[in-house]
């Protein structure tokens, strides 16, 4: 066990630290708080910028425009990326989930056709994978694929797809055999989404806003080169995909949870509780270090599994406790901020006394889909149950 | 950067937790936690031999100068075994102290016996009030003499010598000292037993200064969470062994997921207090800045997960779960003694409060 960074790792952080002093947008400030739709434009150049320097996916083989970078160097790419309060990049599911996918399983044909441009920000990758009665249930998804000549007939729809609205390309998932076992009978297509019959919908959210879309196939036809992986492989190959999501999701949020509760802590010190400082109220104080040593935990727990992946080779199941982690701890850090607030925690984004700009409403709204998202924690626990603690599987 | 063990740590962890499986099985853990000392001759000759009692010291007082990392090891090992006797109040706590106070030939008189297996030792700390704040601590030594009482004291009727915390410095008292009496206490955790040390002008020998003591009692503080870690691993192995076997409505328990989710949250704070028992042995042996943080927040975050893990290793089990015969009570019974020693959840909160919210600023270090 050694903490310190190595040789490499620190001279792969300097470069970065050095490369993000001088590239990091100084305006990012007066876009941040913009409709996505409006800054869009703004983050696919940031993109653009990072892929210039090398930097837009340091994950992937250098072959493929990457870093060949180890899980710990990722790590440090997005503490880097926070810690510079650098704006998030345009393709984030092409870059962390759909490229690596068509790295791993794709024909050389297919890396040659998309992955520059999903590196470049050219082409804005989406993913079907849930379905309006396929949720947890993924393998239970029903959009069919049927075979036509040389070309699949697509039918069906997709819900809570992100980046939705403005993709090029999507992941999607169908079934291409309604006859075999649920997990056996699913393919996956690369679909360019200015297809004929496709349509996007967007689906608001508890929050107010639209993060996500619904959307509509009605007879599209995807060409059988389009296929990723073989047919009716469609499990593994999605499942692959929705590791990475597990497995690099955790590592960006270290800073973004501490810089949380650095401010709700520097807030205990001026709002006021049995007339004195928040900050001296005993049960104020409990809360915010209960939280302040959960937010390290989940930094421990995160490198300790990127340790143990780097020394077998795959993510694995275990990644499942990492996501109930996060997504649980900061549910409890904005209960936190909206009692510390108090009457003030309501306010939204515009209201002349809401407290910085009405982001703790917001982060309190959207905590929710946290639980719910990349995997309910209900479906997480049964991961732990069944894959790592050997218990019989329970459905 | 590497926080995963070396192939020697996990070598050292693996044949503790062989050794222990060995010397002091379920059986043999019982036989002791029914004597008055749950203290073994033979046992500690063992331990001894295995280098154990000397983990930390530097070898020129005859210890094998391991790092904290693997002190943790060793005690998440004990913890495993629900380990009965002094090894925590001798080799953690009495080693750690003298290591921290004492001068070299304090070290040589009473550090050295302990890492040759040939002295068992322990420290005095609390009195009525029960508080770990320092401040409480109200004991004066008055020409080399000590008066009054001493609360929940661990593993004192078999000590050869006492080093007792007085405000105004720490003391050696030898067992046979006059006007020194020791009475038990009774008290839930059977394996490590506790004790009433009364003092009346009992000849005690200053070794060193209260003030060089927080660094002894962060090593003992992490040491009883990464003993609690082992306590966890242990009872969730148990309870998923159970919910594997255990069959009601025809199925195995563990197929429902209310048993098989409870599961899950147990392996979850299991995990998550090892990751924070190692890193703070890890920032102890480095001295890092922010290794005083880090033991309170392993400490705070294994003493409330060694509770929840036992109340569900305990709730799955059902009836048997409620048996005396059952072990899990035992372990139950030690979390609960190492959750309030050292401070528990509350009083580790607050010690990280006083470090991340009055400091002004954020205390754990970043890469």
């Amino acid at each position: 066990m050694d903490l310190n960074l190595t040789t490499e790792e620190l001279t792969f952080r300097d470069e970065l630290r050095a490369w993000l002093v001088f590239n990091v947008p100084k305006d990012w400030n007066e876009w941040r708080e913009k409709p996505i739709e409006e800054s869009f434009p703004y983050l696919r150049a940031w993109q653009q910028k990072l892929h210039d320097g090398r930097w837009a996916a340091v994950s992937w083989p250098k072959q493929y425009g990457g870093r060949s970078a180890t899980l710990m160097q990722q790590a440090l790419f997005w503490e880097e990326m926070a810690r510079a309060d650098a704006p998030p990049m345009a393709n984030s599911l092409g870059l962390g989930l759909i490229g690596p996918t068509i790295i791993a399983c794709g024909t050389e044909a297919q890396k040659k056709r998309y992955i520059p441009k999903i590196l470049s920000a050219e082409e804005i990758w989406c993913q079907g994978f849930s379905e309006p009665n396929a949720g947890s249930d993924l393998a239970g998804l029903q959009m069919e694929a049927r075979l036509d000549g040389d070309l699949y007939v697509v039918n069906g729809q997709k819900v809570w797809t992100s980046y939705g609205w403005v993709g090029d390309w999507c992941e999607l998932v169908v079934r291409t055999d309604a006859s075999a076992a649920k997990h056996k009978g699913l393919t996956v297509l690369l679909v360019d989404m200015k297809s004929a019959g496709v349509e996007v919908r967007p689906l608001r959210q508890m929050t107010g806003e639209s993060e996500f879309n619904e959307l509509f196939f009605r007879d599209v036809r995807v060409p059988v080169e389009n296929i990723l992986g073989k047919v009716n492989d469609g499990w593994n190959v999605a499942m692959s995909t929705l590791m990475y999501e597990r497995g690099s999701y955790g590592a960006r949020l270290h800073l973004i949870f501490k810089r949380y509760i650095t401010r709700l802590i520097e807030l205990s010190r001026t709002i006021q509780r049995n007339g004195r400082p928040a900050a001296e109220d005993p049960l104020i104080r409990q809360k915010l270090a209960q939280c302040s040593a959960e937010i390290e935990i989940m930094r421990f727990n995160q490198m300790r599994a990127f340790s143990r992946i780097t020394a077998t080779g795959v993510p694995g199941p275990e990644g499942s406790i990492q996501k109930i982690f996060w997504s649980e701890l900061n549910q409890r850090l904005q209960q936190i901020a909206q009692e510390l607030l108090g009457s003030y925690g309501q306010l939204l984004s515009g209201d002349i006394h809401a407290i910085d700009k009405g982001i703790w409403s917001y982060a309190y709204l959207r905590t929710r889909g946290n639980t719910i998202e990349a995997g309910t924690s209900e479906v997480q626990r049964n991961i732990i149950g069944h894959f790592v603690l050997g218990l019989p599987r329970s459905y | 950067m590497q926080f995963g063990l070396s192939e020697s740590q996990e070598f050292l962890k693996d044949s503790a937790r062989k050794f222990f499986a060995g010397e002091c099985p379920s059986a043999e853990m019982r036989r002791l936690m029914d004597t008055d000392s749950a203290y073994d001759a033979a046992l500690w000759s063992k331990l001894t031999d295995q280098g154990y009692t000397g983990i930390i010291f530097p070898e020129e007082y005859g210890g094998v100068g391991l790092g904290k990392v693997e002190l943790m090891l060793l005690m998440e090992e004990t913890g495993r075994a629900l380990l009965p006797g002094p090894l925590f109040s001798t080799v953690v706590l009495a080693g750690s102290v003298l290591e921290a106070v004492s001068t070299p030939a304090n070290k040589k008189k009473y550090l050295a016996p302990i890492c040759r297996g040939e002295a068992r030792a322990t420290v005095a700390i609390l009195e009525a009030s029960a508080s770990w704040n320092p401040r409480d601590v109200h004991m004066n030594a008055t020409n080399g003499k000590l008066s009054g009482e001493k609360l929940f004291v661990s593993d004192a009727a078999i000590a050869d010598f006492i080093i007792v915390v007085a405000r105004n410095g720490v003391f050696v008292v030898d067992s046979k000292a006059r006007g020194l009496k020791i009475s038990p206490m009774s008290a839930m955790d059977l394996t490590r037993k506790l004790y009433v040390v009364e003092f009346s002008n009992t000849p005690a020998e200053e070794i060193g200064a209260a003030t060089d003591l927080p660094r002894a009692f962060d090593i003992a503080t992490a040491a009883l969470a990464a003993e609690l870690v082992g306590g966890m691993q242990r009872t969730l192995d148990i309870t998923v062994e159970y919910a594997k076997t255990r069959k009601q409505f025809g199925k195995p328990i563990g197929m429902f997921q209310a048993v098989q989710h409870q599961c899950a949250d147990m392996y979850l704070e299991t995990e998550s207090s090892r990751s924070a028992v190692y890193y703070a042995g890890w920032a102890l042996g480095e001295n890092s800045p922010d290794a005083a943080t880090s033991v309170s927040i392993a400490k705070m975050y294994a003493s409330d997960a060694g509770r929840a893990v036992g109340n569900r290793g305990i709730q799955i089990h059902g009836g048997m779960g409620f048996t005396w015969e059952n072990d899990l009570h035992l372990f139950y019974r030690r979390a609960k003694a190492s959750e309030t020693a050292f401070g528990d959840a509350t009083f580790h909160r607050e010690r990280i409060a006083s470090m991340v919210i009055d400091s002004g600023s954020a205390s754990a270090k970043s890469a």
